[in-house]
């Protein structure tokens, strides 16, 4: 089976013109000139009429044998050309996604399921094909999991490679978080009977391929609009081009066909719109290839609205686990005495909280981890009654633990060592350094617990030596990560079970706007539609079947592929890497989609000044040579003038394919900022750019003598 | 140009300014249904006026249900006007005996005063009776002004409301703003002129003989308080028919002014109204910049090219400018600016011929009303067009910070492009469609004055001015035909309404939608990047359009005027 991670990321870097790339498309650029397929682009639509339309025109002229056939025969070209760059650029976008679906499709075998016929766990072998929505299926080890699917007994380890490109094998079980499974995965050891959530055809490999091909690709609600804007302009110009012929009757002559024809298609915006699908296509590739997928190009979009980003702080905020920070002894205690008490009661302790006190005291003290078994050590594991522990060695005994249970167990332990019954625990027999002892202790854990730290007591021989401070590690660079944000716009909100006081003191560390404590998944849905009352459009990413409802109230749902089915479902985009941090990258993304679309309008439509004083001198110099004026571009000859134009209208195309299927790069710098350096490099560049190059190509085509 | 020239378009601009923030204060408590200075005396006369309709004046419309009421008052006014027209022989207050309006030219008049047009293809004094003027040309005054404003503070509701059904009741719109700032600036207004010496009077022209001895018949009327609402309500039909020319129209250069005043005070003042409705008064200040940028870049050019004068008439050793065409009471720059402040808004009162401006001085005004007139504008019509263009450049440059274009919290989709585009295609449509048709079809060559682009120029300003609803005519035109008054008509009825019902469908869909509130992440639209972009996509979206209409009208005339060429004068 092929790994498609390998074969997504093999093409993190493509060449934007690869020969394995061009062929297909240049194929697939004439295909697309079926009007059927042009209609959905109103502005190449009308490009192709008027092709048409000029075609015909000009063979009848070629019939008869009229005047200027090389001249209206090259103009002829290049509208053709237009429409061929404009399919070209759509094509080649598709072409990314094609050459990952075809992948995608080789791994899709031939599958079997064992489908359960009864209770007794007797089951018939059916083709993978013919499972519906419901049935159960068993799949044991070495067995290809016949299609998507939730586990509904049994546990199991599952080589999710096949989609996930990550070959260490993932547990696979009943109930909790961990329930999805999805078809083409195959289970390595263990048995687990699974519940067929997709009918073959819309499982998740299908609709992955969909996505990648764009196959199922819809416009989004932006890309409707500046349809909508495009076919606006089309028809003003329609209106400015169709009532030239009387104004020219007036003035007592004729503008020939052909030029008019010219200059309609060099004003209309034939730039971004023949990069519109191109664009988009790209957008949802770019995600693919950053291994997330979207299950609607309208989530892409919501995506550079986003708002608010609601943030788990476990793994996306923190690093996951605490780690201890400091030793904090209590008086007459040393710090290295402390640490090595600490340190020899988590020697076995292979939590990662434990594994970072060894280390902490290595750093410091320069404590080695001993050798136990030469020390004859017993070790007392941690139970959740006890809420400690520690370790026995040459009749020292050390416990470390949660605060109240290690002073509740020193106690007991003293009292007991008096020979007091346990009523006696709390009489004046008690003596004063040990209360005061207990004081301390009490005062360095609120310390901790206040700074969003969590105390961790140590004792030995039932005598309090001090705290550990254990604390959540936030990400490095993770506070500038939050700055970004701001200056996009975006809050971000830290989602935690901790108490207030805990998540307050992690949120200022890290740099969060703010944040929802003790957090229930009610809690979080509440905060989402609160959010969205505001017109706010919120971003969340999640894994556990808890999560669904949050995940489809957000507006850009992003669902961790190790996640359950119904987390899945629910979300709008799945992350095959399971990785949180993502959504940040998400945004972008989106943003970066927006933005390239704007570029190219803003550029397409800003071009038309220079293309008028290209063509109106030209077409308006037979009635009154006065308007040669006009031609400020000092353009060789009329002809020439009009050929400049729709040459550089057609190659304009092909020079921005490039910036469409890259995408313009969002800089987190503000809106006003953003937008003057666009206005700037698009807008006046779009002013600018058609002048120089009209003249350029002017002086080429005069060069040649074509014109 | 002369320094005293700038002087007295810096002393207009300074007044203007002046009055956008109390005439915008007192208009948005108007709006609001709040209490004025002028409630005591009002308030029993708006109660009484809804009783008499049967109006609930709290309840509100949604925008389908405003918009119908606008279009039903809209048609039986026009049929009232068109019967008061085809019938004034009959009935009273005809002292000069005037006859019946014919049928195209009634046609063409009522349209005209019902879509704030006020093109006249008649001659006011040789054709109606003073009743036609006061009881059917006036009211249309004050009510199609009254209609401009309730649209635009409709559309402002839009911005400023969220998830809202309704954009306000148009009757309560209608009646709060004739009553509380129509009538009582007018009442003003008309003592003013009054007392510089326009006449006011209901008596019958008088007869008088010249030094010469020659016997001279003057019209006089009800003058003053025709010319009040004329200027304020943006409507520009004249009493005479040398409109603001005629010295009893335009008695003295203080009465000049003050109607180029007029004209702006509340257009601008209503940017002030929409930044207070939306809570940010910046907002407004950021479009009466873009407003003003555009302003003064054409007053430039106009008073550049009259004070340069015509080569031809220079060569004859007339060097003090163009003076053809002017009142030599006003002079360049008083003519120059008024026919800018007069294309600039809705108006299209003149104090001077603009067909006998040089080819630039007269490109000016027409490329004013082309752009849809949003430079101030048409009351309320300036600010509604003007924020259809707000839209449209924001959608196209809001794309460039990444985030799905907005307006005050307000986001573009697809509906609100929809609509704004359509706004925007019915104006070429007009302009540049009946254009085509006059220049082909021997009716529509008959009418102009002039050959050659000249000629051109004089109809594409009559549809520009038509479908613009601004009214004003480069005359040498011969406008009272059938087919200009039928096609002007369609042209004005087009141009009203196809911008008036989208731009309300607009509202109507904001107000439904939330309000997103402001980040860093939006683009802020009262600074000086905003004003460059809406500028530039007014020019590029609605003036480029015209560039080769243009190019063979005023360009071609002025280079050729250049090279001392003429164009002979045509049948």
């Amino acid at each position: 089976m092929h790994p498609i991670r390998t074969i997504l990321m093999s093409r993190s870097t493509p060449s934007l013109f690869s020969a394995a790339l061009v062929g297909p498309a240049l194929r697939d650029a004439f295909r697309k000139l079926d009007p059927r397929a042009m209609v959905r682009n109103p502005v190449l639509f009308v490009v192709e009429v008027v092709a048409v339309l000029t075609t015909v025109l000009v063979l009848g002229d070629l019939a008869v044998g009229g005047a200027d056939l090389s001249f209206s025969g090259q103009i002829l070209l290049w509208l053709w050309f237009t429409l061929l760059f404009a399919n070209f650029a759509e094509a080649l976008a598709e072409g990314r996604g094609k050459a990952q679906a075809d992948s995608l499709r080789r791994t899709r075998t031939e599958m079997t399921a064992k489908r359960l016929t009864g209770r007794d766990g007797a089951y018939e072998i059916v083709p993978g094909t013919s499972l519906k929505r419901g049935d159960v299926v068993r799949v044991e080890a070495g067995d290809l999991i016949p299609s998507d699917g939730e586990v509904i007994a049994g546990v199991a380890s599952v080589n999710e490679a096949a989609i996930t490109g990550e070959s260490a094998p993932v547990i696979r079980e009943s109930g909790g978080d961990r329930s999805a499974v999805t078809g083409g995965t195959q289970v390595l050891s263990d048995a687990i009977t699974v519940r067929i959530t997709a009918a073959a055809g819309s499982t998740f490999v299908d609709r992955m391929i969909a996505l990648v091909e764009g196959a199922s690709r819809q416009k989004t609600p932006n890309e409707i609009a500046l349809n909508i804007l495009l076919a606006g302009l089309t028809l003003v110009f329609v209106f400015a081009v169709a009532s030239i012929p009387s104004f020219a009757a007036y003035a007592g002559g004729a503008i020939p066909v052909i030029v008019l024809v010219a200059l309609f298609v060099t004003l209309i915006p034939t730039t971004i719109g023949a990069l519109l699908s191109a664009i988009g296509i790209a957008g949802m590739d770019r995600l693919v290839r950053f291994n997330v997928l979207a299950l609607s190009g309208r989530a892409v979009e919501a995506a550079g609205d986003v708002d608010t980003l609601l943030l788990d702080k476990t793994g996306t905020i923190t690093l996951g686990n605490r780690q201890a920070t400091a030793f904090r002894p209590v008086q007459g205690v040393s710090e290295a005495d402390l640490a090595d008490a600490a340190q020899l009661a988590s020697l076995a302790d292979e939590t990662p909280e434990g594994r970072s006190i060894v280390v902490l005291a290595k750093e410091r003290y320069g404590l080695r981890a001993r050798d136990m078994a030469g020390l004859a050590a017993s070790f007392v594991p941690f139970t959740a009654q006890s809420r400690m522990s520690g370790v026995d060695l040459d009749g020292v005994s050390i416990r470390k633990g949660a605060v109240d249970a290690v002073i509740a167990a020193v106690t007991a332990q003293t009292v007991a060592a008096r020979g007091s019954n346990a009523a006696l625990a709390y009489a004046p027999s008690y003596t004063l350094a040990e209360t005061e002892t207990v004081a301390q202790v009490r005062v360095i854990a609120e310390e901790i617990a206040k700074a969003g730290g969590t105390p961790l007591a140590v004792a030995r021989d039932g005598r309090l030596l001090g705290i550990v401070h254990l604390k959540d590690v936030v990400k490095g660079g993770i506070r500038e990560r939050f700055a970004e944000l701001r200056r996009m716009g975006i809050r971000t909100v830290m989602i935690t079970g901790d108490n207030p006081l805990t998540a307050a003191a992690i949120a200022a560390e890290a740099g969060v706007d703010d944040f929802l404590a003790q957090a229930t998944p009610e809690d979080k849905l509440a905060l989402i539609r609160r959010e969205q009352a505001q017109g706010k459009l919120v971003a969340m990413c999640g894994d556990g079947t808890n999560d669904a409802p949050a995940l489809a109230q957000a507006d850009v749902g992003v669902a961790m592929n190790t996640g359950t089915v119904a987390a899945r479902e629910a979300g709008n985009m799945v992350d095959l890497d399971s990785d949180p941090t993502k959504l940040i990258e998400i945004v972008g993304i989106g943003k970066q989609l927006l933005m390239t679309r704007g570029a190219l309008t803003t550029f397409s439509i800003a071009n038309d000044v220079a293309k008028y004083f290209a063509v109106l001198p030209a077409m308006f110099l037979g009635l009154y040579p006065q308007l040669q004026v006009l031609n400020v571009m000092g353009l060789a000859s009329p002809q020439s003038a009009i050929l400049s134009a729709i040459i550089f209208n057609a190659l304009i195309i092909v020079a921005l394919i490039p910036l469409a299927l890259k995408g313009v790069r969002y800089r987190p710098v503000g809106a006003a900022a953003l937008l003057r350096r666009n206005l700037l490099v698009y807008g006046l560049g779009g002013v600018v750019v058609p002048f120089a190059g009209i003249k350029l190509i002017d002086l080429a085509v005069t060069a040649l003598h074509l014109a | 140009m002369t320094l005293i020239g700038w002087f007295q378009i810096a002393l207009f601009c300074a007044v203007v300014l002046a009055l956008v923030k109390p005439l915008g204060a007192y208009m948005t408590r108007v709006f609001a249904g709040e209490r004025t200075i002028l409630s005591p005396v009002l308030v029993p006369i708006e109660r009484g006026l809804y009783r008499a309709a049967g109006i609930d004046a709290r309840h509100e419309q949604t925008w389908l249900g405003y918009g119908l009421a606008m279009l039903v008052f809209h048609a039986l006014g026009f049929v009232s006007l068109y019967a008061i027209l085809r019938l004034q022989d009959g009935l009273p207050l005809n002292p000069m005996g005037q006859a019946a309006v014919a049928p195209d030219l009634a046609l063409n008049t009522a349209v005209s005063f019902v879509t704030n047009t006020n093109w006249q293809n008649y001659g006011g004094e040789s054709t109606l009776s003073y009743l036609s003027q006061m009881l059917g040309l006036t009211p249309q005054n004050f009510l199609s002004a009254a209609t401009g404003l309730a649209l635009a503070v409709a559309l402002t509701r839009g911005f400023a409301r969220a998830s809202s059904r309704t954009v306000g009741s148009f009757w309560v719109d209608l009646t709060r703003c004739t009553l509380y700032v129509l009538l009582p600036l007018c009442i003003g207004l008309t003592l003013f002129y009054v007392w510089q010496g326009m006449p006011q009077t209901l008596g019958a022209s008088v007869d008088a003989t010249t030094l010469e001895g020659a016997r001279q018949t003057i019209a006089v009327g009800p003058v003053a308080s025709q010319v009040a609402i004329k200027m304020l309500g943006t409507n520009g039909g004249g009493f005479f028919n040398a409109n603001a020319a005629h010295p009893f129209e335009n008695p003295t250069a203080l009465a000049n002014l003050v109607q180029m005043v007029t004209i702006f005070a509340l257009g601008a003042a209503m940017t002030n109204v929409f930044g207070r409705m939306v809570g940010d008064e910046r907002q407004g200040w950021a479009i009466l910049a873009a407003m003003g940028v555009l302003f003064l870049a054409g007053v430039a050019v106009t008073y550049a090219s009259e004070a340069a004068g015509s080569p031809a008439l220079n060569g004859l050793g007339f060097s003090a400018g163009n003076m053809e065409g002017k009142e030599i009471r006003f002079g360049i720059v008083a003519s120059a600016l008024f026919a800018v402040v007069t294309t600039a808004a809705s108006c299209g009162a003149v104090n001077a011929m603009h067909d006998s401006f040089t080819a630039l001085g007269g490109l000016i005004p027409m490329l004013n009303m082309q752009l849809g007139e949003i430079i101030v504008g048409g009351v309320g019509a300036g600010l509604y067009g003007m924020l259809v263009f707000v839209l449209v450049a924001l959608f196209v440059a809001g794309l460039m910070v990444g985030r799905t274009p907005e307006y005050l919290g307000k986001k573009i989709e697809a509906k609100e492009v929809k609509m704004a585009m359509l706004a925007i295609l019915c104006l070429p449509l007009m302009m540049l469609g009946l254009t085509a048709l006059a220049t082909v079809l021997p009716a529509g060559l008959a009418g102009p004055a002039n050959a050659g682009p000249h000629g051109f120029s004089e109809i594409l300003y009559a549809f520009t001015s038509a479908a613009a609803n601004n009214g004003s005519a480069f005359a040498g035109l011969t406008g009272n035909t059938l087919f200009y008054n039928t096609t002007l008509a369609l042209g004005m009825a087009v141009g009203r309404f196809m911008v008036i019902v989208p731009a309300l469908a607009i509202a109507g869909s904001l107000a439904a939608k939330k309000t997103l509130p402001a980040s860093a992440g939006t683009l802020p639209t009262h600074g000086g990047l905003f004003v460059g972009l809406l500028v530039g996509v007014i020019l590029i979206v609605g003036g480029l359009t015209f560039f080769p209409a243009l190019a063979l009208g005023p360009v071609v005339e002025h280079l050729a005027g250049a090279a001392g060429q003429t164009f002979a004068a045509g049948g």
